[in-house]
């Protein structure tokens, strides 16, 4: 009986600590895979590795809470930890690795009270190698290749004296009538260039739009008042009319102080530019550029004083509250387009007419994305099938130029 | 009555407007939400990582903006903490400090165990628009080197091995504008295949969906969608049930219903005008 | 000169940040040409600051309509400006509590943050939420259903309008699941607002999306390749 009782005990000692000794230490995770990232500067390496059985999501508390992933330098002695991850998570990319170096790395599941499993080394070593193209992102690339070179090409047709035909923007006429209403009713025009800074494309095509509209004012003699948001803006936009002035023969009519900053804060800039407008009364409104929330508040604003606003954004959100407040709205592309219409220049017209049989050729792509999509989903056509994966893996995903 | 309505100074609507929105907040009228496929996805990309996954929580909104989407950053930062995840708090807008620290101060209140540096991480604002997003994506150090409170991310245990964004779990955006989502779909998630899941306001979300459900694991538009995410997370964690502070986007609906109804009958009014003058003649 | 540097820098910086995308070797110069931007940028600060104290001195000096708002804005500049930049009350980090000013400016309890707390953070959602009402007189004044296409507009905004709040669902709730062997619950407000964002909606954003890179790629071109000079002032060199 007393033997019984001393087995028990020692069977329960050694259970205990067998118990002990894998909640310390969990197992070890496998398959433990190091690969070079690929299109990459050559310094990530791609780790993965297979969970180690302790690590459970049912079992609390758990049994592993975290993995660790060392490397070391092929020559060198010591693995150095290069980062960790919670439970439950198998890849980890090492961003840290220097170029052309041969690395080995293990990976070890941490339990608590940081109790360590035995290392799993991956069974190849791996060197991190550098791309000089990414071919991820060729598919992107030729297209790139194709639109720009395009309106590169129509730019050249132009300024070679060629007549191109060019779309009309309906809409624009209503700048010169904005203006001539302006002037004949003696007030002033606002023109506000958004809020955002001169390195959006945005603000720089509704810089273009000024152009026009101040060369405009010089040559009615009608009063231009241009609040910004940013102080690079009011710089470029103090040139541009300048320059319009200039042009237009009347340097004596302008006026830098009617071009000013108020704040780069949106609501600040907004209350500013709004309360100009109360107390100018402008008859004509310009709103071109990037807008956020104030479109609606400056477009009710232009309308209860009656003014005769045209607005033109890239912003969709914004569109429908300049279409519902504003006189004319220039939508997404037509605002880009107007500025090239408005400088009536060749090689401008010319870009006007790339970005439009670029327009013509991603309805192509489109069409044949779609044409591909639908006779796969109807038939079991495995050409269609094939097209159907190459666009998705290879012209709109990340693996490469061909299969 | 149709001259009267027809020159109706729009003073009179503002006054409408403020006095059918202001009832149901004193009333304190609350629906039951039944939440939508999408929001669903967002609560999921949280709930479904392993607790203790790394989260980077770009706020990037501001006072302007924090009646429509400061409910769902709080919503955000209480899931997360719920589950245990280890949250990188971030801001690419100068005004949005302040409202991180009241996200931060949720942790502190509700989740006593929490601790900085250990669980959670202020990395404050960065100026520069979406360029620190385009540094921290490879290096981020290069954009971030210190914390909110000027300590080394190298001296701070959940930074110290952190080389660049890629090795978060998951990056959760609550953007009012620029920057905001649409930079760190461009930027971060899609080029690096970080998954992401935004909130946004109403009026943008429209332009974020075509990222959905490729480029952004979900999307939260509005107070709506907040709304049912606080829903959601109610379902899940029936403890939220008599936390008020918990329920700050259900609280909205309210005066959203009443408001949207008002629209309606204002659009109503408005074209009954435009009917009857155009039959009188005044109107072509 | 004046132009053809700026017209240089312009093209250089564009084509390496278009380069930086294709070529993993050139990834940091894009990062390089972003940071110098925002240096850039934060000195223009100056400049805008500089500008709007000239203005708002001059309105006062002259007493034009409206002078005062300009001396509450000049009041309202540097007040903030001081108490930020001088860090009132704010008290040292723990980390380094013998220097006076190592506490982040926008601490709590701090002047700045004050300004924060109980003037900007009340103005600017002021600002915000006067949305609504302008909305509500918009859409009093705007919306009539003058054509067709108008007609399909106030339609879709009731559906939305609808769908978007409990309204959608204490209407059409009694809609089943299923009849005749379909799923009649798509045709509940809230569904209904579902498919109009995600199908019709979704569609149009995604056009007008295409439209705008192009346009975006085309007018970038433009100044790359310095057709389009407007910007710096003149269309000449």
């Amino acid at each position: 009986m007393r033997f019984h009782h001393a087995a028990l005990i020692l069977a329960l000692i050694l259970g205990w600590n067998a118990m002990a000794h894998s909640q310390d230490a969990p197992r070890p995770p496998s398959d433990v895979i190091a690969v070079d990232q690929p299109n990459d500067v050559g310094n990530t390496v791609d780790v993965s590795w297979s969970l180690s059985p302790d690590d459970r999501a049912d079992v609390s508390p758990r049994l592993v809470t975290r993995y660790d992933v060392y490397r070391r330098a092929v020559g060198e002695e010591e693995f150095v930890k290069v980062g960790d991850q919670p439970p439950g998570a198998s890849t980890l990319a090492d961003s840290n690795a220097v170029r052309d170096t041969e690395y080995l790395y293990q990976v070890v599941a941490v339990g608590p009270d940081e109790a360590e499993s035995a290392p799993a080394a991956a069974a190849a070593t791996v060197v991190p190698r550098m791309e000089y193209f990414r071919r991820d992102r060729a598919w992107f690339a030729v297209i790139v290749f194709c639109i720009c070179s395009t309106v590169v090409a129509f730019i050249v047709i132009a300024r070679s004296g060629r007549e191109l035909y060019i779309r009309k923007i309906p809409g624009l006429e209503a700048v010169d009538e904005a203006v001539g209403r302006a002037t004949e009713m003696g007030r002033d025009c606002l023109f506000v260039p958004g809020i955002m800074d001169i390195n959006d494309i945005q603000t720089v095509a509704g810089i273009n739009v000024l152009s026009r509209v101040s060369q405009l004012t010089a040559e009615f003699g009608a009063r231009l008042e241009v609040p910004t948001a940013r102080s690079l803006v009011m710089t470029a936009a103090r040139e541009t009319v300048e320059a319009s002035y200039y042009a237009a023969g009347r340097p004596d009519a302008y006026n830098e102080d009617d071009i000013y900053y108020i704040s780069d804060e949106q609501f600040g800039y907004v209350a500013g530019a709004m309360g100009a407008m109360v107390r100018e009364r402008p008859a004509a409104c310009f709103y071109m550029g990037v807008f956020y929330a104030e479109s609606l508040l400056l477009a009710e604003t232009g309308n209860s004083i009656g003014a005769i606003q045209v607005a033109g954004t890239a912003m969709p959100a914004q569109l429908p509250f300049f279409v519902a407040a504003c006189d004319y709205t220039l939508i997404g592309e037509e605002f880009f387009a107007a500025s090239a219409y408005l400088s009536g220049e060749a090689s401008q017209l010319g870009s006007l007419r790339g970005q439009d049989v670029g327009k013509l050729l991603v309805a192509f792509l489109l069409l044949v994305g779609c044409s591909a999509a639908t006779i796969a989903g109807l038939t079991d056509s495995d050409s269609a099938e094939t097209a159907l994966t190459f666009i998705k893996d290879h012209v709109l995903g990340d693996k490469g130029f061909l299969p | 009555m149709y001259t009267f309505l027809r020159d109706l100074d729009r003073r009179w609507i503002f006054l409408l407007m403020g006095i059918v929105a202001t009832v149901p907040i004193l009333a304190g009228w609350r629906f039951p939400e039944d939440p939508s496929p999408m929001v669903r996805d967002v609560f999921h990309a949280i709930e479904d990582l392993p607790d203790g996954s790394r989260i980077f929580m770009a706020y990037d909104y501001d006072p302007a903006s924090q009646g429509e989407l400061h409910p769902m950053a709080l919503a955000f930062t209480r899931h997360c903490a719920l589950k245990g995840h280890k949250l990188y708090f971030f801001t690419l807008w100068p005004q949005g400090g302040p409202l991180i620290q009241q996200n931060i101060r949720l942790i502190e209140r509700n989740f006593p165990d929490y601790e900085y540096g250990e669980d959670y991480v202020n990395l404050g604002y960065r100026s520069g628009q979406e360029g620190p997003i385009k540094v921290i994506v490879t290096d981020l150090r290069k954009s971030v080197a210190v914390d909110v409170n000027g300590t080394s991310l190298s001296e701070i245990p959940m930074t110290r091995d952190i080389r660049n964004i890629q090795q978060m779990d998951l990056i959760v955006n609550v953007s009012a504008g620029y920057p905001g989502t649409k930079e760190w779909v461009l930027y971060a998630s899609t080029p690096y295949n970080i998954e992401t899941v935004a909130g946004c306001t109403g009026v943008s979300a429209p332009y974020l969906y075509p990222y959905y459900p490729e480029q952004l694991a979900g999307i939260l538009g509005a107070i709506k969608a907040a709304a049912e995410y606080e829903y959601t997370l109610i379902e899940e964690y029936p403890q939220l049930k008599d936390d008020p502070t918990a329920q700050e986007a259900l609280r909205r609906m309210g005066p959203q219903l009443v408001a949207h109804v008002t629209l309606i009958v204002l659009i109503i009014v408005g074209n009954t005008i435009y009917f009857v003058g155009r039959s009188r003649g005044d109107v072509t | 000169m004046k132009r053809t540097v700026p017209l240089i820098i312009a093209g250089t910086v564009g084509f390496v940040l278009i380069v930086s995308y294709f070529i993993p070797y050139t990834e940091s110069w894009g990062e390089d040409a972003m940071t110098w931007f925002n240096i850039l940028a934060a000195i223009a600060f100056v400049l805008g600051a500089g500008n709007l104290v000239k203005m708002h001195l001059k309105k006062i000096s002259d007493q034009q309509a409206g002078w005062g708002y300009s001396a509450i804005t000049l009041a309202a500049f540097f007040f903030t400006l001081i108490v930020g930049m001088l860090k009132i009350g704010v008290t040292p980090s723990e980390k380094y509590p013998t220097n006076a000013w190592a506490g982040p400016y926008d601490q709590a309890g701090s002047a700045f943050r004050w300004v924060y707390d109980y003037l900007f953070l009340p103005l600017s959602a002021t600002m915000f939420a006067m949305l609504a009402f302008y909305i509500a007189s918009a859409a009093f004044r705007a919306f009539r259903a003058k054509n067709v296409e108008a007609i399909a507009l106030l339609t879709t905004a009731f559906i939305v309008l609808l769908g978007r709040t409990y309204a959608g669902v204490w209407l059409t709730d009694w809609i089943p699941e299923e009849s005749i062997g379909l799923e009649a619950d798509a045709l509940r407000l809230d569904n209904v607002t579902g498919t109009i964002m995600n199908t019709f909606n979704l569609a149009g954003m995604r056009a007008i999306t295409i439209g705008i890179a192009l346009g975006v790629a085309s007018t970038s071109l433009k100044v790359l390749l310095g057709v389009d000079r407007s910007y710096l002032g003149s269309t000449d060199d």
